[in-house]
Parts: structure tokens; sequence; C-alpha cells
């Protein structure tokens, strides 16, 4: 099948918002390249489990895409028309998996050789669309915290290397009362401008209590979900002719349901919670890979106001001869290695943060939990500079977030 | 804001591969090498031919500049930057223009050609190895080529199925850490996680027959009985070193003279823990240097024996949004294609800079080069800097 052979009854087992938003742009999914019609729906299917910001994302594609004339259509994505596919890709059911079609399309490219020529031209739609976006004008600045290195007593190598030359770097911050200021900050930005999905916490342990409009995930609590996933992955593999693609596919296609874990009440949350661990790598394993895929996904998918990632300690690796001797006992934490993590962390915090819009006016905060070691990015903030002034976090947040 | 610069991926690697010129040039005191051309000191006699050795380390599972050779990443390679890197020809710019999946971009880096195989799926490279080409030209026997691989999935690498060439003309292969599941009868849960296949898939791992004749070759080839190997494993901190015991082990033993040993610690990257995949980085470094030094006291082995190094591949940037940084090697940009190889040994000028842009593929040739070996069908090209 290609997208010209697309209609209405194409969309049958769609979830109802998605079926309608794929009826009401069938002309524009028409005129698309085979190359690319699977990579849209695959946005398009999971309409009703989107966030806000998502939606109102994709809403503005299709609209353009309906805009195109068919001359600006095949300028767009003529290097889209220009790849080839296969006829087994062809024959595949892409509407109605086109996550699925997207995985075993990526093996195609790469094994033909394309992989380049799509990559370059998926940089091009996107440069497009940016340009014709619409900049939002968030009355809210965007603000980011990170606080990584929770239990590490000390720590003599440096910190934030990768961010200190876009900010201040604070070597006597006050560690009382931090963790508190940081968590009334974001709880006093969900409060003044509430709007759903804006403002997030991720936790890689134990929630903090946090107001209900607060949306958030955490490691501990989805235990359950992990264990649940771990066992039915376990499953899969033993089953005849499972192979890692055909794991990945059985993964893509689970839904809170299938896990039968208690969920919470809101789906689209659940939905995000479990995809977090099945297209996550190691996020069922280390709190400090969930806490750092979390903060992406919540960047890229929610595009909060607000977004605070508390790391915890996760599990220390063991070395082969350690697990050589046997016995399997209460998993050992490390500190200290996760406190490496959560430093990488913050850097990836701040680098997909300043992908989204008004990047300008966003500010940033990584603190050292519970010592003086912080750094604070804003447009007030001096970049490459350091301070060794006393200050109390609450001045800190005040400085950077303007 | 940040962009996705992947539309001047070959100015970035060129960049890339600069940075890596002139911070060995500063750090290692090492040469820049295009004058040098001319001049190869490599010694073409039949005589020096035939006791040539020659052992390819890859990096294991992929590495960034910026956690190696960049000026923040040399901290992790002390012995390679220190120790190696002086008495090495050393190639800045290395691309893979493959696919980059551990097994189907090794078994690239053993044909000379970019395969298309599945990178997950059991099967053997779609083009002779450089195994089958060393034994058929030099009518070598099959104890002269071994390959030490981390994981089941890399069982065939050591011969084509391609006609002319293919089973029984190939490298013996061993596989250390499937060794080690064998000689335990008493698996614990953690034990069985160590043994997981690979760090991309870290639940899957393909089954494999013959258990007993890999076990027979521990006592037959190694000399070491399954008491021992068990006892020695027990010693170590992770599968490459028990892949480097391996391949000392049948140095000492059975001297092949192309040894081919595939690291993988580093691709624990892939479960997203930075710290992890640098104390990787920094264990591959280590072992590295244990090898070269190996090589250098082994009789067999000292004063005729080239080694190369290089990754595979790389892995993302940290600013490319279609991936997640050090994690993965996903998204084809210039940083998981671009990376580096070192020669050291024999025949190999010393201390010297080549950022001459070459390929990965390139391995194949510039080895039959060296050793003697036409590989017909690789499309890589000798490099001119070593043959």
């Amino acid at each position: 099948m290609l997208p010209r052979e697309l209609k209405a009854e194409s969309f049958a087992s769609y979830p109802p918002q998605a079926r309608a938003i794929a009826t009401e742009h069938l002309g524009a999914l028409q005129r698309l390249p085979f190359a690319f019609a699977p990579s849209l729906l695959r946005e398009v299917i999971d309409f009703d489990y989107k966030f806000p910001a998502e939606r109102s994302t994709l809403q503005d594609e299709l609209s353009t895409l309906d805009s195109l004339s068919d001359a600006e259509l095949h300028q767009w994505f003529e290097a889209f028309f220009s790849i080839s596919l296969s006829s087994t890709l062809e024959n595949f059911d892409w509407v109605n998996l086109p996550a699925q079609f997207v995985e075993q399309q990526a093996a195609y490219l790469w094994s033909t050789h394309q992989l380049d020529g799509f990559r370059k031209a998926a940089t091009e739609y996107g440069d497009r669309l940016n340009r014709l976006r619409k900049p939002e004008l968030n009355r809210l600045s965007r603000v980011g915290v990170a606080i990584i290195g929770r239990e590490v007593q000390s720590y003599s190598s440096p910190l934030f290397k990768n961010l200190r030359k876009h900010g201040t770097y604070f070597t006597n911050v006050s560690p009382q009362g931090g963790l508190a200021c940081l968590m009334a900050a974001l709880e006093e930005r969900a409060q003044n401008y509430p709007q759903p999905f804006a403002h997030w916490y991720v936790e890689g342990g134990d929630l903090e209590p946090h107001g209900s409009h607060i949306a958030s995930v955490s490691y501990r609590a989805l235990t359950p979900t992990r264990n649940a996933l771990l066992k039915r992955m376990q499953e899969e593999i033993s089953r005849p002719g499972m192979g890692p693609e055909e794991l990945r596919a059985v993964m893509a296609r689970l839904t809170p349901t299938d896990l039968k874990v208690e969920t919470g009440t809101d789906p689209v949350l659940s939905r995000f919670e479990l995809k977090l661990l099945t297209e996550g790598s190691g996020t069922q394993i280390y709190s400090t890979a969930f806490a750092q895929w979390a903060s992406r996904e919540v960047l890229r998918r929610a595009q909060p106001l607000t977004l605070l990632v508390r790391y915890a300690p996760r599990q220390r690796q063991r070395p082969m001869n350690e697990l050589l001797a046997g016995g399997i006992g209460q998993a050992e934490l490390d500190p200290v290695g996760s406190l490496i993590d959560g430093d990488m962390g913050a850097y990836y915090q701040w680098i997909d943060q300043q992908r989204l819009s008004e990047s300008e006016r966003s500010s940033f905060i990584a603190w050292f939990e519970d010592h003086q070691i912080a750094v604070a990015i804003g447009p007030a903030m001096p970049r490459g500079a350091e301070s060794n002034t006393a200050i109390d976090m609450e001045k800190l947040f005040s400085m950077a977030v303007t | 804001m940040i962009v996705n610069r992947s539309s001047d991926g070959l100015e970035t690697a060129v960049s890339v591969s600069r940075t890596r010129r002139e911070f060995l040039r500063d750090a290692a005191g090492l040469a820049l090498g295009g004058a040098l051309i001319q001049a190869s000191p490599f010694v073409r006699a039949e005589s020096v031919r035939k006791k040539r050795k020659v052992v390819v380390v890859t990096f294991g599972g992929g590495a960034r500049d910026q956690e190696t050779f960049a000026p923040e990443g040399q901290e992790n390679i002390p012995h390679m930057l220190n120790e190696m890197a002086p008495q090495s020809s050393f190639f800045t710019h290395v691309t893979n223009q493959g696919i980059l999946g551990h097994y189907v971009a090794t078994a690239s880096l053993a044909t000379g050609v970019y395969e298309t195989l599945n990178n997950f799926a059991s099967v053997a490279p779609e083009h002779p190895t450089i195994f089958e080409y060393f034994r058929k030209e030099l009518k070598r026997p099959l104890s002269d080529a071994w390959v030490v691989a981390p994981s089941n999935g890399f069982h065939r690498i050591g011969e084509s199925e391609v006609k002319g060439f293919g089973p029984g003309q190939g490298a013996r292969v061993i596989l250390p850490k499937r060794l080690l599941g064998l000689t335990s009868s008493a698996g614990t849960a953690d034990f069985e996680h160590l043994l997981h296949d690979n760090y991309e898939t870290p639940l899957y791992t393909p089954a494999l027959a013959g258990g007993e004749v890999e076990l027979q070759q521990l006592e037959t080839i190694l000399k070491l009985s399954i008491g021992d190997f068990a006892a020695h494993a027990r010693t170590l901190s992770s599968p490459d070193e028990l892949s480097l015991y391996i391949a000392k082990r049948l140095m000492r033993e059975e001297s092949p003279s192309l040894l081919w040993i595939t690291m993988h610690d580093i691709d624990v990257a892939h479960s997203g823990a930075y710290s992890l995949y640098i104390e990787g980085i920094r264990r591959t470094d280590r072992l590295c240097a244990e090898l070269w030094k190996a090589i250098q006291t082994e009789p067999e082995y000292a004063g005729n024996t080239t080694m190369f190094v290089l990754p595979d591949f790389g892995r993302d940037s940290d600013f490319d949004a279609g991936g997640n940084g050090f994690q993965h090697h996903r998204t084809g940009d210039s940083a998981s294609r671009t990376t580096w190889m070192m020669a050291l040994g024999a025949g190999v000028r010393q201390g010297v800079v080549y950022d001459t842009p070459i390929q990965s593929i390139d391995l194949v040739p510039s080895i039959g080069a060296m050793m003697g070996f036409s590989p017909s069908q690789s499309s890589g090209k000798s490099i001119r800097e070593l043959a």
C-alpha cells in the first residue's frame, strides 16, 4: 500500500481522536512520499496519548502540509521522494503499525546506505517547519533544575565542567533548605501558571511531597511496573523465534493494561511512564538512566515551563569476580558513580531545554545536593564566571530566574 | 537555541580529526606525517613476511573524542596517550560509512566491505574475511588465525560462506564469556546477567550448540583445566579482562600470526550510566597497554608484530537531537562515524600523526599488503602510509 491509496477507513482501528485528525487531514497524508508518511502516522496514531504541546505541534504540522500546493509539497519532500523502499515494506501494514514499520525502514535504510540521505532530508524538513512555526509567547520563561549527588559525602573532582562556561559557577551556596527552596519554587510556578503538563518533577528515588498540579514521575514509584516489565521480557525471550527486533516490537506495543499493574488515573501520564521503560535503554535498571531519559522525554514531548529533576543513587554494577562468587544479596548503591551520571544528565537536560523555544529567556540551575556547589545559567548570569560569595538557594534562584 | 548541525558533517569530521592531531602533537610530541609518506619503513622481504604477526584490537563498543583524545578526555586514556601513542603511527580521521552495529561493523572491518547483514542475527559475513584470504593465499594452518570475541553474536565472524573460501578456511573463534558459562554448573541469577550477550539488547543471548568442543579447546589448545580457567575468571573484574587473559594464553600456546580481539566493555554506555562508560574506557585503555606489553615480551611476537587499535565506530554527539549523546550510536552523525586508528610495532613509523581521511574498510587491504595476500573482494584501499 502507498500513501495515495489511503482512505478514511484505513484509520478505522485508530483511537478516536487520532482517527479524527487523520481523517481531517487525509488529503495531505495521501500526497506524502512513502518514505515519510509512516513516520508522521507514528505520531498521529498516538494522538490520544500525547501531551498538549505535542498535540499542538502535530496539528500545526498537518495544517502546514494541507496548505502546501503540489509544487511546494514536491519541493519540500523532493529528497524523501528519491528514497527507494522495498516491496516488502510496501506490503507491511504501516498504517496500523507505523512504529514497527519505522523500525524496519531504519534497518533497510542502513543496509542500503540511504540513511544519511534520509537523515539529511529529515533535518531539512524539520528546519522548514521550525522556520514557519509561530514563536510561543509564554508569560513565564522556562526554568530547569537538576539536583545531583544525593548521599555523596565528599567529592574532590570538578563538577559541572560542561555547564560552567554557559553560566556562573557558585562554590559557596548554603545547602540548608536548598531542596525545600527549589521544591517551593516549582510549586509556586505551578500554582501561578496552572496549565496541564506544564510543570514537572522527575525523581530518581522517592517523591518529595508536591501539589497535584505538578506532573511527576518517579523511578521508585514505578517499581511494580519495572518488575512486571522485566518479567514480561523474560517470558517473551523464551518464546521460539524471539530475537532482539521482535522483542523490541513487542515492547513497543505494550500498554499499561498488558502489564496488569496499578497505574495512575491519567491515561496520558500512564502511557508516558510505560514508554520511559519500554523505549529507554537502562531505564529499567539504573535510576540515573531513568532520570536522565525522563528529563529528555519530558522536555522533548511536554515542553514544560518548569522541570525539576532530582537524581538518586543507582544500584552499583557488580564486577565480574563478584558475580562469579555468587550470592545475590541486597543491591548496593553507588552514590559517587551516580553523581557522575547526574553531572552528565544535568548537562543533557540543559541541552534539551535549549532546543525549545525562547531558549534565550530560559534559566537553568544545577546543584550538588547538600553541598555548596552549584551552577546557574540565565539571561542575567555572567557566562564562564565563578563566585565564592556566600549565597542561599533562594537568592541564587531569584538571580538566575528573572 | 541549539540546532542540529548534521548538514555540515564533513566539516565536523575534519575538525574532529584536526583536534585529535593537534592534541596528540601537543600532548605526546608526535610529528605530522604528510611529508613522510614516500619513505615507508616497511620491510618487504619475504623472510620477514613469514615471521610477521598482526594483532588487531577493536577498542570495543565505540568511544567518542571528548572521552578519549580530546583534552577533556585525556585523563581516561593515560596508557594509550603516554605509552602507546608516542610509539605509534596515529590516523586521526577514520570514517565508517557502514551500519553502526557492533557485529556488522566488526564484520565490515574483517572483510573490508561494508557488510549489510542483520546485526543481531547469527550469520556469517557476506564476503570473505581477512582470515580466509590470509590462510588461503599464504597456505597457513587453522591454528594461525584466531578471533577472541565478546559475545555469542560474534561466533561466525571467523569465516564467510563465499564459494572458494568459506567453512574451514577462516579463523577459529573463541568466546571467553561463553566458555565461562559452559564451565559454570551453578549459575546464579547475577551470573546469568554477566553472560548476557551485548549491551544493546541486554536480555537476549543467541543460543549456540557445541559447548563440549569448546571446552576441549580449553584443555587441548589453551592448556587450561576447566577448574583453573574458572578460578582465574574469579579474579577478573570484567569480560574484556577475560578476553585479554584468553588472548595472552593463545599467544603463548598457539602463537597465531593473525590475532583479532574485539573488546566490548565500553558498550555498557547503552545502559545510560555515564560513569560506567568512562570506567569501560579506562579499563580498555589499560588492557590495550597490557596487550602491547605482552606482545613485546612474548618471544614469538617481540619485534615482528604490528598491532592495530581502532574503535569500530564512535558514539552519537551530545548535540544531535536524534540521539541521546554518549548512550547510543544510532544517528549516523559525524561523531558516530568518525574515529581513529593507532598502528604500532614492526614496520610502523613511530610518533607520527596522519590526518589523511581513511575508511575502516581500508584495514584489510592494508594488512594484506603488509603480510603478502590480496583481499580481492574488499572495497577498501590499502593505506599508503602503511603499505
